[in-house]
């Protein structure tokens, strides 16, 4: 991967995934939350794993966040950008934050392995759909299938409360 | 020269030639096309005045657009009100370059991006197409553009379910996302929609044309709902939302969303042909002595002038494919009237999901059957 590339893609990531706290409005968050996502799937496609980046966008800011979108518009906006920040909220997530990072340093910092460097990958095609079609029926048959009924029940689910709001 | 080198210089060359030399000259004549059908279909004359039978008209539009004052209204929220015809024109045209849209030319491939999961990138970026339409909508601070984005988005997503259950049964048969490899499957085994072409016999190729037209039916019909036409045309229903999401814009704002929706009719049918009517391949009728009567493959990869020949057939091939469903969009558009809101969701939910549901299934078993 060119590190032109990485750094761009990650920066983008980064910058817009800060936008979506920063903004006071709910709209100018989702859509840079948006942008983050199409910065990581560039990430994915930089690593040549095409399908995981196009489902990216495909089911995350194609389908998730235009529901979003759709439920946001639909508030009043007015009284989210009036809110003061709450400075001391805003101490104490940026203390966690912090004594976060520090804790990853440490542990990560004494690990042996964190100190050898990365062995070049090898070039090489790979047709990744197939790969991940043959790991999701071969290996990882039956959680998959486990996932797909809960999917189907959260999705009955869905209906029966909505149809009883109805009556 | 340098392979990489060679890369970006034809990759570039390519992207300037289909976008500014064919697909936006398309895009300014289908709007012409469509004021001449309209008029033809209601017995009028329609656009003759500019230059000979009126050709010269869509460049005094686009004129036009260009000069007339460029006015924001002074409620709207400026920053997404400016972004969104940006949003709107930009995934219509991102999509056509994943599409073949030919053999090959002095040995250059012509496609822009041959990636293997094609289908699924222009699924996602035309699921993209929603924010310009969305934003435009609410960053207009007006009940009707309101109205209109959060009918489109609504639309889109209920669509977007049939048009991607549809292709599945063509994945299942050709085993490849990539589309110059599905097209390269239909040129050997008949088009999607004709699969018993070259198997006249086999019984279970003939079968097979049944779900694969059924995909072809919902497949067409989704488009036509992605791309706003008519008679999905809810999004800007000017009977009951003025001009729905762009009511509020003007000058080439307005043009902007006006040829993102051609532009997206060009790619929607450029993505049909590919899929199922056999992309840049046409079969020519021939004769010679040493083989009789045959039908003869034409593309880029003969040596000399015949390859040349042989690759610009191809995509005049495809672009006359795709020009005659841009007719076929019109058309429809000037003879069936506007459905109602609730009648367009429960089609695409009631109606075309489980059609397209069923359809797979039912592929799935013929293919099961096939002969190998």
């Amino acid at each position: 991967m060119s590190p032109f590339f990485f750094w761009t893609a990650s920066a983008l990531m980064l910058v817009f995934g800060a936008a979506v706290i920063i903004n006071r409005n709910p709209v100018a968050s989702a859509l840079s939350l948006v942008v983050s996502f199409l910065g990581l799937a560039a990430l994915f496609m930089s690593l040549d794993a095409f399908f995981l980046g196009i489902i990216q966008v495909l089911v995350y800011a194609g389908a998730v966040m235009v529901l979003f979108l759709f439920i946001i518009m639909l508030l009043d906006l007015r009284a989210e950008e009036r809110r003061r920040i709450n400075f001391v909220a805003f101490a104490g997530g940026a203390a966690v934050a912090v004594i976060f990072f520090g804790q990853l340093y440490l542990v990560i910092g004494h690990l042996h392995q964190a100190k050898l460097p990365f062995a070049p990958l090898a070039p090489m095609q790979v047709d990744d759909v197939h790969r991940i079609g043959l790991l999701l029926f071969g290996s990882y048959n039956l959680p998959f299938q486990i996932i797909g009924v809960l999917i189907l029940v959260a999705t009955i689910g869905v209906i029966v409360l909505s149809k009883r709001e109805l009556h | 020269m340098n392979p990489t080198l060679f890369l970006i210089f034809t990759s570039l060359l390519k992207i300037v030639g289909i976008v500014f030399v064919v697909i936006l000259p398309m895009v300014s004549y289908s709007v012409y096309a469509e004021r001449r059908v309209s008029a033809l279909i209601q017995d009028r004359l329609g656009p003759n005045r500019v230059g000979p039978a009126g050709l010269f008209q869509p460049i005094a539009d686009a004129m036009k657009f260009i000069l007339k004052e460029d006015f924001t209204p002074a409620n709207v929220n400026k920053f997404y009100y400016w972004l969104a015809p940006c949003l709107a024109m930009v995934p219509a045209l991102m999509t056509i370059a994943v599409v073949p849209f030919g053999s090959t030319l002095f040995g250059v491939p012509m496609v822009i991006a041959d990636i293997n999961v094609g289908v699924l990138y222009v699924f996602a970026i035309a699921s993209l197409g929603v924010y310009g339409i969305v934003i435009a909508g609410w960053s207009s601070n007006s009940k009707y553009p309101f109205l209109g984005g959060v009918r489109s988005s609504s639309q889109m997503i209920s669509y977007e379910l049939s048009l991607g259950l549809a292709v599945i049964p063509i994945f299942l048969l050709v085993g490849q996302l990539r589309l110059t490899d599905i097209v390269r499957y239909q040129i050997e085994n008949g088009w999607m929609i004709a699969p018993f072409v070259g198997h006249w016999t086999d019984g279970w190729k003939w079968l097979l044309a049944i779900p694969m037209s059924i995909s072809f039916v919902v497949f067409t019909i989704a488009i036509f709902a992605e791309t706003n036409r008519l008679p999905f045309d809810l999004p800007e229903a000017e009977t009951e939302l003025v001009g729905g999401y762009h009511t509020e814009y003007g000058s080439m704002k307005f043009a902007l969303f006006f040829l993102g929706e051609y532009a997206a009719m060009i790619t929607g049918s450029a993505i049909i042909v590919t899929l199922f009517l056999g992309g840049w391949h046409l079969p020519v009728p021939w004769w010679n002595h040493a083989h009789g009567f045959h039908w003869l493959l034409i593309d880029g990869s003969l040596g000399g002038w015949r390859g040349v020949i042989g690759g610009l057939f191809n995509i005049f091939v495809f672009f006359g494919k795709v020009s005659v469903l841009l007719l076929f969009f019109i058309w429809v558009r000037w003879t069936l009237p506007r459905f109602r809101y609730d009648q367009l969701m429960r089609l695409g939910w009631v109606f075309f999901f489980e059609i397209a549901l069923v359809n797979i299934f039912l592929a799935a078993i013929i293919i099961a059957c096939l002969p190998q």
